[in-house]
């Protein structure tokens, strides 16, 4: 006989791991004393923060992948080349419109990309179909740069740049935050609310959930696939905008950007691909994650090991998110599938 | 007219199975064989040697290496160039802990010592399949880009990080003249290439290519995932790795980490696709292409009076490189080496249509 509580158990131990790992490796510092209660809540802090942009572009990966299938590796490059526009275009006008007018593009691209890559590659698999969008990568890169240039330009959205000292009856010096970050988390909770009422309540988010089940069947009731794809590559574009757009104004715009993607790619994986909850929370827990492991793992591996520095932050996300994997290869959230012959 | 197999008989199995069974296939490569040891050396200028034709013989094992896993296996790598950076780093700390050691016996160790490591990030793909294992490489690509550029007794304390290597010796042989450098290759290659021919029409070939069309047929009828999957990766990251080395010591000769970076993962990426998914001599096509463009792109703009500025240049190689590829998986999946099998096709039955 087994009880249904131990079977459940069963399977989910690799998130109990995960949790227990996460939470021992968040209070070892605390514990050993490494660090201050201020100091800690600063980094966690600034782990959060890091995860929600990284969710950011993760939402991208996700919504592609739900309707269509296809793993688009192509996200960054799509960052990146809405930055550029948007950088670029607000030199000469006003920042809304060039807002605007970067959207309209990433629409237009959405429609150039169902055409020319989407439709002739219909019912390849899904492997053809990433190394196609790895091709519409390359190709997106050299476009943007060889159009808008490629030095580094700044997006300039007026958010208030001063970190803010906070908490100073809490801990001793008060904790640092970041207004910007702040910012940040703010657009990408709308964000988020957004993207989950329209695909909830809207006629069109109906359709795109159908399409994400089934597309024969999906198909079959009527639903035009091919628009579908267009505008789920647009809502995708739109993602993109603002990931660029929060990035930009961090970081400046310059090809990095086009990296911070390959970043994003383990937390969509780690949130399971098919869920935005999951893509929200991958982000979180990869940002806190590699910001405790480049602090204080770092710190300790380059004692014991006489490393050059840290750096630990390049690979921590994947390394995680395989040993993940290992244990449960659908991820957080992900659907279980089922092989058959 | 001279294409024709007519009068050829088969009269033995041995016949029946050799790699070229046309005569005139066989000529061809006997031709091609003796102009590469002879007309080449004689004729091609050293900038030549070493600005195409020994990148082009290099990158050609490292496709052939990744085709194996990729094109014969099904299983995408995004980390290829990892390994190859693992075969470079073996064979600079060989040279330079054990000087003695012929350089022969240092490919083949950093060969095997990659081919360890490719196991060791290959056993994921034991659970995870297709876009998962893109990641799974990923992280192989990212952890030892990081190992390359921190851990400091890979690159022997150097302060920069970047390494140089010391000449070439083997059996009494110098390898420091450019043609001594192309014979080096060509010679590696060639035995790397009829290995790697001959393995994938074995058994184990047989069982990578089963693997990759469908993989829970393939455990149905009796092929063991567990030894196709790790051997094509073990095999696969071998080619990376005395490929890495080749590069390094011969192409290079001084390399800082970054040369070993996810790009160049890309680029291998590229090349299998373009050149043939799944075929030897795609692997060929690709590399060639892969680094023949380039001098096209300097020469053609001059030619044609448009100035281009270096920047301007590897922007638009990147959108023409991004543009074939979707163009060859919409309209040519398999590559250039399918339009070269076509071509032959054509030509055996000239001038008939059928």
């Amino acid at each position: 006989m087994k009880h249904p509580a131990i079977a459940r158990l069963r399977h989910d131990w690799p998130v109990a791991l995960l949790v227990t790992a996460m939470a021992a490796g968040l209070a070892a510092p605390l514990v050993s004393g490494a660090a201050t209660t201020g100091f800690f809540v600063e980094v966690l802090l600034g782990g959060l923060m890091t995860g929600v942009l990284y969710s950011l572009v993760a939402l991208g990966f996700v919504l592609i992948y739900k309707a269509s299938g296809v793993f688009n590796f192509a996200q960054g490059a799509m960052v990146l080349f809405a930055a550029l526009t948007t950088a670029r275009l607000a030199e000469h006008m006003p920042l809304p419109l060039a807002i605007a007018l970067a959207l309209v593009l990433m629409v237009g691209f959405a429609w150039l990309v169902e055409r020319l890559v989407l439709r002739p590659l219909v019912n390849q698999s899904a492997v053809s179909l990433l190394m196609a969008t790895l091709g519409i990568s390359f190709f997106l890169e050299g476009f943007g740069q060889a159009v808008w240039g490629n030095d580094i330009y700044r997006i300039d959205l007026g958010l208030p740049k001063d970190p803010m000292i906070v908490g100073t009856h809490l801990f001793e010096g008060g904790i640092l935050v970041s207004q910007e970050d702040l910012v940040a988390a703010g657009v990408v909770g709308v964000l988020v609310l957004v993207l989950g009422l329209f695909f909830q309540k809207t006629a069109t988010g109906r359709a795109l959930r159908a399409v994400a089940d089934d597309h024969l069947a999906a198909q079959s009731v009527g639903i035009p696939l091919n628009r579908i794809w267009v505008i789920v590559w647009s809502v995708a574009g739109f993602v993109a905008l603002i990931a660029g757009l929060v990035w930009g104004s961090k970081l400046g715009v310059q090809f990095s950007l086009a990296q911070v993607a390959l970043k994003a790619l383990p937390v969509a994986i780690l949130g399971g691909m098919t869920s935005i909850p999951g893509a929200i929370l991958g982000g979180l827990i990869i940002g806190v994650g590699e910001k405790f492991a480049e602090v204080f793992l770092g710190q300790a591996l380059a004692r014991w090991f006489q490393l050059e520095g840290g750096g630990i932050e390049e690979w921590f996300a994947y390394v995680l998110v395989l040993a993940f994997l290992l244990v449960r290869p659908e991820g957080l959230f992900g659907e279980r599938h089922i092989d058959r012959v | 007219m001279l294409y024709r197999e007519n009068g050829q008989f088969k009269t033995s199995y041995a016949a029946d199975q050799q790699l070229l069974p046309i005569a005139q296939d066989r000529w061809f490569m006997m031709a091609l064989v003796a102009c590469s040891l002879i007309a080449v050396p004689l004729l091609a200028s050293d900038y030549a040697l070493r600005a195409l034709i020994i990148p082009f013989l290099i990158l050609t094992i490292a496709a052939i290496g990744l085709n194996i896993l990729v094109g014969y296996c099904g299983q995408i790598s995004v980390g290829s160039a990892a390994f190859m950076g693992v075969g470079a780093y073996l064979a600079y700390n060989l040279t330079l802990r054990v000087p003695q050691l012929n350089f022969l016996v240092v490919l083949v160790l950093s060969g095997l010592g990659a081919a360890l490591v490719g196991i060791a990030f290959g056993i994921p793909s034991l659970r995870i399949k297709g876009l998962y294992l893109a990641v799974a490489t990923l992280a192989a690509q990212f952890f030892l880009d990081w190992a390359f550029a921190r851990v400091r007794w890979l690159t022997a304390d150097s302060p920069s990080g970047s390494v140089s290597t010391r000449s070439i010796q083997m059996l009494g042989w110098t390898v420091e003249r450019p043609v001594d450098k192309y014979l080096l290759v060509l010679g590696l290659l060639c035995i790397l290439t009829l290995a790697a021919k001959n393995l994938t029409r074995s058994h184990i070939g047989r069982a990578w290519m089963a693997t990759r069309d469908m993989d829970v047929a393939a455990d149905v009828i009796g092929v063991r995932p567990l030894s196709a999957k790790l051997s094509a990766f073990a095999v696969s990251s071998f080619y990376a790795g005395v490929a890495g080395a080749l590069w390094g010591f011969v192409h290079l000769g001084s390399w800082e980490p970054a040369a070993f970076s996810v790009t160049m993962s890309f680029n291998l990426l590229f090349m299998i696709i373009i050149g043939g998914l799944g075929s030897m001599v795609g692997s060929f096509f690709g590399a060639a292409f892969f680094v023949l463009l380039p001098v096209l792109l300097n020469r053609a703009p001059a030619s044609l009076g448009i100035e281009l500025s270096t920047a301007m240049k590897s922007h638009v190689e990147a959108m023409i490189f991004g543009g074939l590829i979707v163009l060859f998986l919409a309209i040519e999946p398999r590559g250039l080496a399918r339009l070269w099998a076509i071509g032959k096709e054509k030509l055996r039955i000239w001038p008939f249509p059928h």
